[in-house]
């Protein structure tokens, strides 16, 4: 059998041994990961490590973009520290706050070499694999050891093979085709593997980040493109590797999906969740933060202004992104529909700041994690979606399906929005539970210690 | 002897150190003291060094940090054993030296606070009901676990064990 997936290719050439599923291997890494949310923990493993300097200044990428600009004096804090640190280590390549999500910039920026393999210190490194590099995420010691030797021991993994057929109908989404894909496989149906995209290789670059990306939420440890443009000749698996699951999915019959709250393999047609009120809408995030997204949810508000009871929270992947939204007009169609703009970084995405959840508020997110918790209260419901139907929930207060709107006259789409507008369930009640909630935990403990209230959570 | 604490299936990070109790949020030095804060509020309180974490599938899925490591890891758990571990998990284990094993009988034949042995050597868990069968780890992982970690391994020998 000498048959190969991209994972035993990749990790075989990287550690100049003939390896396959299940074997050890210890590779070079061609670039290293570093965010400010692990930043502390990293610097005291390479310290543990005695090993004072960084392997190799040249391929080490750092970030400011989990909690950025900094909410707090103690991630302010913690911020400088970093900066001295980059500064100290001499380490060429560091984006500060505003610059974007780390991700985003690893793949937009063209750090991602195809076929090497990069470590990060987040669990959506796997989005390295949109441009069919092996980027998996590690915690701190992991980091640290890779930052002071540029090597990483792994497992080879075995692979999971999604085969894309047919086509997307217009209003579909790839954040929909991986949604059901993540609702298909569950969130630890991946668990050790490479998860291989075929069919799509073709994409352009942002959607298949969206599909390596999410390739996290089934506890993949890579999840690699087939084929795509930036991928050199040798770079493909073999006909006959063997996979030990193969998901066929049929784009053509596919309807727009969206994760129920707290689980993100909870996958429903949009129409079994129509009508559910929605009190704030995310566009963001390295899943959907990107110009095209904006572009769709600007396309579905056709300059109408969002409800008056929602609130749009829009945050740009990268500075890149932004830019090409203000330049064609974007920013500013988003801004008159009503919507905030905040600064292009991971925002409110891990609840740590700009636009967190109180409690009992629904959020319809374009992200890709919705666990109790991740957006701020442990009571808020978070329901992931695509920008299309992210721009209906900002549009009308409630989810919906967007081909009718995407599809409607000028005429009818108004009737089509107030109807909708009026139909949003009362959210009173929803409204008056946060305020018990709220007081509930306040009288409960004093709220300055209380971790509850603030309930910040690390995306590691 | 050691105390076994049983957990079922799918037990994340989550539950082993609530985020909101992560060290930069209570301090380096009192983190710990959450581990299992709201699945288990008696865990920090009773649990002894050499106790063993016994799982079903899936142990300590959820997002890669370490410090829920971290926190067993200052516990001084001997040992963790599952059916399946999450591959983080499982790798933050090895990296702070902590024994993770896989065992396909183990939860059934284990009840919440038995008596146990974890036997490393025989690849046995001891228990009231007989012992259970531990998957053997890589050379690899098992010589970085006698250094008591990666980074005692490497501040020894300077690079990786050798793979065979
Ligand atoms: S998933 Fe969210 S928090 Fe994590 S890197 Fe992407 S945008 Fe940032």
């Amino acid at each position: 059998m000498t048959a190969k997936t991209l994972a035993e290719k990749i990790l075989s050439r990287s550690s100049g041994r003939d390896v396959r599923a299940g074997d050890l291997a210890i590779v070079p890494v061609s670039r290293v990961m570093v965010h400010d949310s692990v930043i502390d923990a990293v610097m005291a493993g390479m310290k543990a490590l005695g090993k004072e300097r960084v392997w190799d200044t040249e391929r080490v990428c750092v970030f400011v973009d989990h909690a950025a600009p900094a909410p707090t004096p103690v991630v302010a804090d913690s911020h400088r520290v970093l900066r001295e640190w980059v500064r100290g280590q001499r380490i060429a390549t560091f984006y500060d706050a505003g610059e974007g999500v780390c991700h985003q910039i690893m793949v937009e920026d063209g750090f991602c070499e195809p076929g090497t393999v990069i470590v990060g210190s987040d669990s959506h490194s796997n989005s390295y694999g949109s441009v069919g590099a092996f980027g998996a995420g590690m915690g701190a010691t992991d980091i640290a050891v890779a930052l002071a030797l540029g090597r990483t021991w792994l497992r080879v993994p075995e692979s999971i093979k999604v085969q894309f057929v047919g086509q997307l109908r217009p209003g579909v989404t790839w954040k929909d085709a991986i949604t059901k894909v993540v609702g298909e496989v569950g969130t630890d149906g991946a668990r050790y593997a490479c998860v291989e995209f075929h069919g799509v290789g073709s994409l352009p670059q942002g959607d298949r980040i969206t599909l390596s990306g999410m390739s996290t939420e089934m506890g993949a440890k890579a999840g690699i493109v087939v084929d795509t443009p930036e991928a050199p000749e040798w770079l493909h698996p073999d006909a006959d590797a063997s996979y030990t699951r193969v998901v066929r999915v049929d784009l053509d019959a596919l309807e727009p999906q969206v994760a129920v709250p707290p689980r993100v393999d909870q996958v429903v047609d949009v129409s079994a969740v129509a009508g559910t009120a929605v009190d704030i809408v995310f566009l963001g995030s390295c899943t959907n933060g990107r110009l095209v997204d904006m572009r769709q949810v600007v396309q579905l508000l056709r300059g109408r202004r969002i409800a008056p009871e929602v609130r749009l929270e829009v945050v740009p992947a990268s500075r890149r992104q932004f830019e090409d939204a203000l330049a064609d007009g974007t920013i500013a169609a988003l801004s008159r529909a009503g919507a905030v703009v905040g600064a292009s970084g991971c925002g409110p995405c891990l609840g740590r700041q700009g636009g967190v959840l109180a409690g009992a508020e629904i959020c319809l997110s374009t992200a890709n994690r919705n666990y109790k918790g991740r957006m701020g209260s442990p009571e808020a419901s978070i329901y992931i979606g695509s920008p299309y139907v992210a721009a209906v929930a900002a549009l009308t207060g409630v989810i919906d399906d967007p081909r009718p709107f995407l599809e409607a006259d000028e005429e009818s789409f108004d009737l089509l929005v107030a109807h909708r507008r009026r139909s949003r369930p009362a959210v009173g009640a929803a409204s008056a539970r946060a305020g018990d909630r709220a007081r509930e935990l306040v009288g409960a403990v004093p709220i300055r210690t209380s971790p509850q209230v603030f309930g910040m959570e690390v995306e590691d | 002897m050691a105390r076994a604490w049983k957990f079922g299936d799918d037990l994340d990070t989550d539950q082993i150190l609530p985020g909101r109790y992560a060290p930069f949020m209570t301090g380096q030095d009192k983190f710990h003291a959450y581990a299992f804060h709201d699945a288990r509020p008696e865990f920090a309180t009773t649990v002894k060094p050499g106790d063993v974490l016994v799982g079903g599938d899936n142990f300590g899925c959820g997002s890669s940090r370490e410090y829920a490591v971290a926190a067993l890891k200052v516990h001084g758990i001997g040992g963790v054993v599952a059916k399946s571990f999450a591959r983080i998990f499982f790798r933050n284990c090895i990296n702070l030296g902590i024994p993770v094993l896989e065992s396909a009988d183990a939860a059934d034949l284990v009840a919440d606070g038995d008596d146990v042995t974890l036997d490393l050597v025989a690849g046995r868990l001891r228990t009231p009901c007989g012992a259970a069968t531990l998957r053997p780890l890589p050379r690899f992982a098992q010589e970085i676990l006698s250094a008591g970690g990666v980074v005692s391994y490497l501040r020894a020998h300077g690079d990786f064990p050798a793979l065979d």
